[in-house]
């Protein structure tokens, strides 16, 4: 169903039109068209997923034959959250992460994004500038805030005259490391909200410019509601990148000392040899279930936009 | 047998099961991991061998090259990973079909691969190159089974490092106690410098100043059965370990869970620390030429007379055979010349920030630095490996890294802190 | 991709009066003061790249002097880029080309009919994205070492140790996150815009085709850029499928200049700026296409 933004509802034609219409030639298209990527998808990643979810019952080490697989029940769940120290900070900082991502870069990258879209001189090199921590390779990106953040050459104590240990000191470094996440982040959204913005028919701004409207009565009166499906998009971005947080962290200190992520818990566990895939599994499906009730919120808010 | 064998993987594969798809894809995976090995790059009876080389920076790879270039048994192919992915990824390149022979550490590390059945028995080859090497070195070559499965190459000691020409200004000796050293540090805070270096960001470093410790108060037999995971945690032998640690902490670098150990060697080579407990791949860090010269170590002070100071830490490098090698014959002819002094010595030539393994390797073109090391690693009664080398690897990342930097952030908790290693390390070794 | 109709090659811009012109100069000196922030880190970074690493070592970074090229030569040659850059290029272009086409025709899909399995779908290819990639790596290692192919194939005659684990990995993890950013994008398109060619009796594949993947370009740009970037920078799937060194991309030259235990960064900064440079051009060339494309009077409120 074709769903064009509120401004379209009033005027949207009987669910089942398309669908009736459609030729036989037509139906095999559409089928093609849709289950061709799912089965990639399932079999790449949600066959491997479950497998995951199996393997978190078990003591497997990753190694050997699938006979020396133990199933042992939910002791690795056990082990998680009654003797593994990290487990807890990694929780509160992932949560920490969303509500930073969300209220700082996500934000900052929609209102860049909002102000590039006009036609300002120099538009495309602000864009460069802001989509550049994005480009750059993890290598670099690592080097780039450890010649800030170091407590004994970095540039901040150094301008600064301070001794912080921004990297090392557990109550600072989650702060100091979302700065340099939340550098990339925003270019990131600024780039899919601009491409959003760029496809919104401008003749809707041109009819709220002849009214009269300002433009942050016209953003928020046209362009947003029109733009309520990229919004989506942006905010599950959000939670994506801030649940599945990983290489910062891992580039800096491999997520230790005040930087617990679930995900480089999950890492810590499951690479190398010797590897506690079973326990690194359970960390994963942790993170899974967590996962699962940000879709589920997701995809309630698509079935009552549909109905 | 035919190098292209099929494994078996290919019946179980299709043997969707009652026990999920999953049973059957990780049954077939775990088949085919063990016996499909041969199944790689054709060619096997070609002669050629493959050796699998994670010394992927400029020095040791050229040095790599020079020593491979000696080998007259026939063609070599040097298949080049980086050092760090070929750790992280080495599961999957063990059961993938490694190379024939490739690079690795001696220790519990491998030892663990040989129990897993995935790498190759050559204790034929030892026969070989035996005699070449002392008992400590044969001894970190060889399996829980008794047999051979290591060559090797160098080590690199660890110690504590100083520089010479700060010293002579102030007039520092080298303590050979504990007392000595804690007087040298007092001394030295006074003088305006920080006595220890420290950086502890990446998590190994700190390791191994706890081994030197441990090492010093409860010796080397402990140290292997505590690594085994066959001693508690929570004794108070190790209690007694962090309490030692806690009396010199104050004089090591502050904040050094922030500090990469390139940072903390850079206040050595600044003469802002007085000394720093590291490997001899510290060097590294100083400028060639005068600055790298002025660098000279003492060994970890001793504790407990009775203990003495004669251990050494000086983790060994070197190479091991894959299980099924596509071209067995040539890999253990490659193997037995890894294991000479000739090679070694073109190996050395290239990389002198090591020290060769061989009793035979040539000395005279080593550096002060690397003479120093052979006499104190060849008057040293035992060799050790390293925390994350002479212990399971995972409980040594997922649980030490975090407790030791979690005691250098607060030492005063020992009792909790050797209470939680000791439950974690149940729950990894307990299985 | 072919011109629809529906656009005009140059838009002409929708310039509001320049009568608020403190307005102008405050956005102008915001946008400057954000990007120099920006960009700094970066900058600082380049010019440490610029720098001999003994000196910095001895003087530290918060300094000047020890200026040299050096580190770019030394990048170069030691990182062996000519055979990496070519090997990214292997699996860069397949898996972002087979993803956007995969997923903007499942995107198409979902976002232009409700069936009643597009609830599924949507949850299917949106869910896979939050799924962390370290979770997944033994079983899909277990899986490609375990997929029989012939030896005209792959020389391992499993998937394991080809590109083509690489690609087919890259491809569904990335189909999941870019069929949900387009077919949310897709939403945004007036349907007055389809219903015009279904009017002209086009069949579902011509519409997508011929009207409304024109009518994503924008999204379509963001996207490329966004997967050749991410899937270029990818290091992680490479070295967990393969074992051969000279196939690894071009992140594993990288990986060659750090050392096991001593990295020079500078060096490895230097080789940075070179890896970066190939996403950047990229960038600018596919940036000409995030512009408005779209003008259809049809749909004012």
């Amino acid at each position: 169903m074709t769903r064009p933004g509120r401004t379209e509802r009033k005027t949207r034609a009987p669910r089942p039109k398309h669908a009736r219409t459609l030729s036989t030639m037509d139906k095999l298209t559409v089928v093609l068209m849709v289950v061709v990527p799912a089965l990639i998808v399932t079999g790449l990643v949600w066959v491997p997923a479950i497998s995951t979810v199996v393997l978190s019952f078990t003591d497997w080490n990753g190694i050997g034959n699938i006979s020396d697989m133990n199933f042992i029940g939910g002791q690795n769940y056990v082990d998680v959250t009654s003797n593994y120290p990290p487990f807890g900070p990694a929780m509160e900082h992932n949560l920490i992460w969303l509500v930073v991502f969300f209220f700082g870069p996500t934000l900052l990258g929609i209102f860049l994004a909002v102000l590039l879209d006009r036609e300002i001189r120099g538009s495309r090199i602000y864009q460069s500038i802001f989509f550049l921590p994005v480009v750059l390779s993890l290598a670099l990106i690592g080097f780039v805030w450890q010649l800030i953040y170091s407590r004994d050459q970095g540039l901040l104590n150094a301008v600064f005259g301070g001794q912080t240990d921004w990297f090392g000191d557990p109550d600072i470094n989650l702060w100091a490391v979302l700065v340099a996440a939340g550098w990339r982040h925003t270019g990131y959204i600024m780039l899919l909200y601009l491409a959003g913005l760029k496809a919104v028919d401008p003749a809707l701004r041109e009819a709220a410019a002849v009214d009269g409207a300002t433009e942050v009565r016209t953003f928020f009166q046209v362009i947003w509601p029109v733009m309520r499906p990229v919004n989506i998009v942006v905010l599950v971005i959000t939670v994506i990148e801030s649940l599945r947080a990983f290489d910062i962290v891992w580039v800096i200190n491999k997520g230790r000392n005040g930087l617990e992520l679930i995900s480089t818990l999950v890492t810590q566990n499951v690479i190398g040899e010797a590897s506690r895939v079973g326990f690194g599994s359970a960390l994963a499906t942790i993170m899974i279930a967590i996962s699962t009730v940000f879709i589920v919120i997701y995809l309630i808010q698509v079935m009552r936009e549909q109905r | 047998m035919s190098p292209r064998t099929f494994g078996a993987g290919g019946v179980s594969a299709i043997n969707v099961g009652r026990r999920t798809l999953l049973k059957g894809m990780l049954g077939a995976g775990a088949l085919a991991g063990l016996s499909a090995c041969g199944g790689g790059d054709g060619g096997g009876g070609g002669g050629e061998v493959t050796l699998g080389s994670n010394w992927s920076d400029e020095v040791p790879k050229k040095a790599i090259a020079d020593m491979v270039k000696g080998f007259s048994g026939g063609g070599v192919k040097v298949n080049t990973i980086d050092h760090n992915s070929f750790q992280e990824n080495i599961n999957n390149y063990l059961q993938g079909g490694p190379d024939d022979v490739f690079g690795w550490f001696a220790g519990y590390r491998m030892q663990f691969f040989a129990e897993q059945g995935l790498i190759g028995d050559i204790s034929d080859v030892w026969s070989d190159i035996g005699g070449g090497f002392s008992d400590a070195m044969k001894q970190q070559s060889t399996g829980a089974d008794g047999k051979q499965y290591f060559v090797p190459l160098y080590y690199y000691p660890w110690a504590i490092f100083y520089r010479k020409s700060l010293w002579q200004e102030k007039g520092y000796t080298p303590p050979t106690t504990m007392d000595d050293l804690v007087a040298l540090s007092t001394k030295m805070k006074t003088d305006g410098l920080n006595p220890i270096a420290f950086g502890d960001s990446d998590g190994w470093p700190a390791m191994g100043t706890f081994d030197y410790l441990n090492l010093r108060i409860n010796g080397y037999d402990f140290h292997k059965e505590l690594m085994a995971g066959e001693k508690p945690w929570n004794s108070n032998e190790v209690k007694a370990v962090f309490d030692a640690w806690r009396e010199i902490l104050p004089f090591h670098q502050p904040d050094a869970l922030g500090r990469t150990w390139q940072e903390a060697a850079q206040s050595l080579l600044n003469k802002e620390s007085g000394m720093y407990t590291i490997g001899m791949f510290a060097g590294q860090q100083f400028p060639e030429g005068p600055d790298r010269d002025d660098l000279d170590f003492f060994t970890f002070p001793e504790i407990d007379p009775a203990i003495g100071a004669d251990v050494v830490e000086a983790p060994i490098d070197g190479f091991m055979m894959a299980a099924r090698p596509r071209n067995e014959d040539g890999a253990k002819e490659l193997l037995s010349y890894l294991g000479t002094a000739k090679a070694e010595d073109a190996y050395l030539k290239s990389d002198p920030n090591n020290i060769g393994a061989h009793d035979d390797a040539d000395k005279t073109g080593y550096n002060a630095l690397q003479q120093k090391g052979e006499q104190l690693v060849s008057g040293a009664k035992s060799i050790s490996q390293f925390l994350d080398r002479d212990t399971r690897p995972d409980f040594a990342s997922t649980v030490m890294i975090p407790s030791l930097q979690e005691f250098i952030r607060n030492p005063n908790d020992v009792d909790g802190l050797t209470k939680s290693i000791e439950d974690q390390k149940k729950s990894i070794f307990g299985g | 991709m072919t011109a629809a109709v529906q656009e005009t090659p140059v838009r002409t811009p929708v310039r509001r009066p320049q009568r608020r012109r403190p307005a102008r100069v405050v956005l102008t000196v915001f946008l400057t003061v954000m990007a120099v922030g920006w960009v700094f880190p970066v900058a600082w970074a380049f010019y440490n790249s610029l720098r001999d690493y003994d000196f910095t070592s001895t003087h530290g970074y918060f300094s000047f002097g020890g200026f040299t090229l050096d580190n770019y030569v030394d990048a170069w040659t030691r990182g062996n880029f000519g055979q990496t850059f070519y090997n990214s290029m292997v699996i860069t272009v397949p898996s972002v080309v087979i993803t956007l086409l995969l997923a903007s025709s499942a995107a198409y899909v979902l976002a232009r009919y409700t069936f009643k399995f597009n609830l599924a779908l949507l949850a299917l290819f949106t869910a896979a994205n939050l799924l962390p990639q370290q979770a997944l790596l033994v079983p899909l290692f277990r899986m490609f070492l375990n997929i029989e192919v012939p030896f005209w194939f792959s020389d391992s005659g499993s998937l394991y140790d080809t590109y083509y684990a690489v690609i087919a990995v890259n491809i569904a993890f990335q189909t999941g996150f870019c069929t949900f950013v387009l077919s949310n994008y897709m939403k945004t398109i007036p349907k007055e815009m389809t219903e015009a060619a279904l009017v002209d009796g086009a069949g579902v594949f011509r519409q997508f085709w011929q009207v409304v993947l024109p009518l994503c370009r924008p999204a379509l740009a963001a996207l490329a850029t966004l997967q050749i970037t991410w899937v270029y920078n990818d290091f992680f799937w490479a070295v967990a499928f393969m074992r051969t060194g000279d196939k690894f991309p071009v992140t594993s030259s990288l990986q060659n200049l750090r050392g096991q235990f001593f990295t020079d960064y500078n060096l490895l900064s230097a080789g940075s700026v070179i890896v970066a440079i190939p996403t950047l051009v990229i960038f600018f060339l596919l940036q000409r296409h995030l512009r408005a494309g779209l003008t259809l009077g049809a749909t004012k409120g």
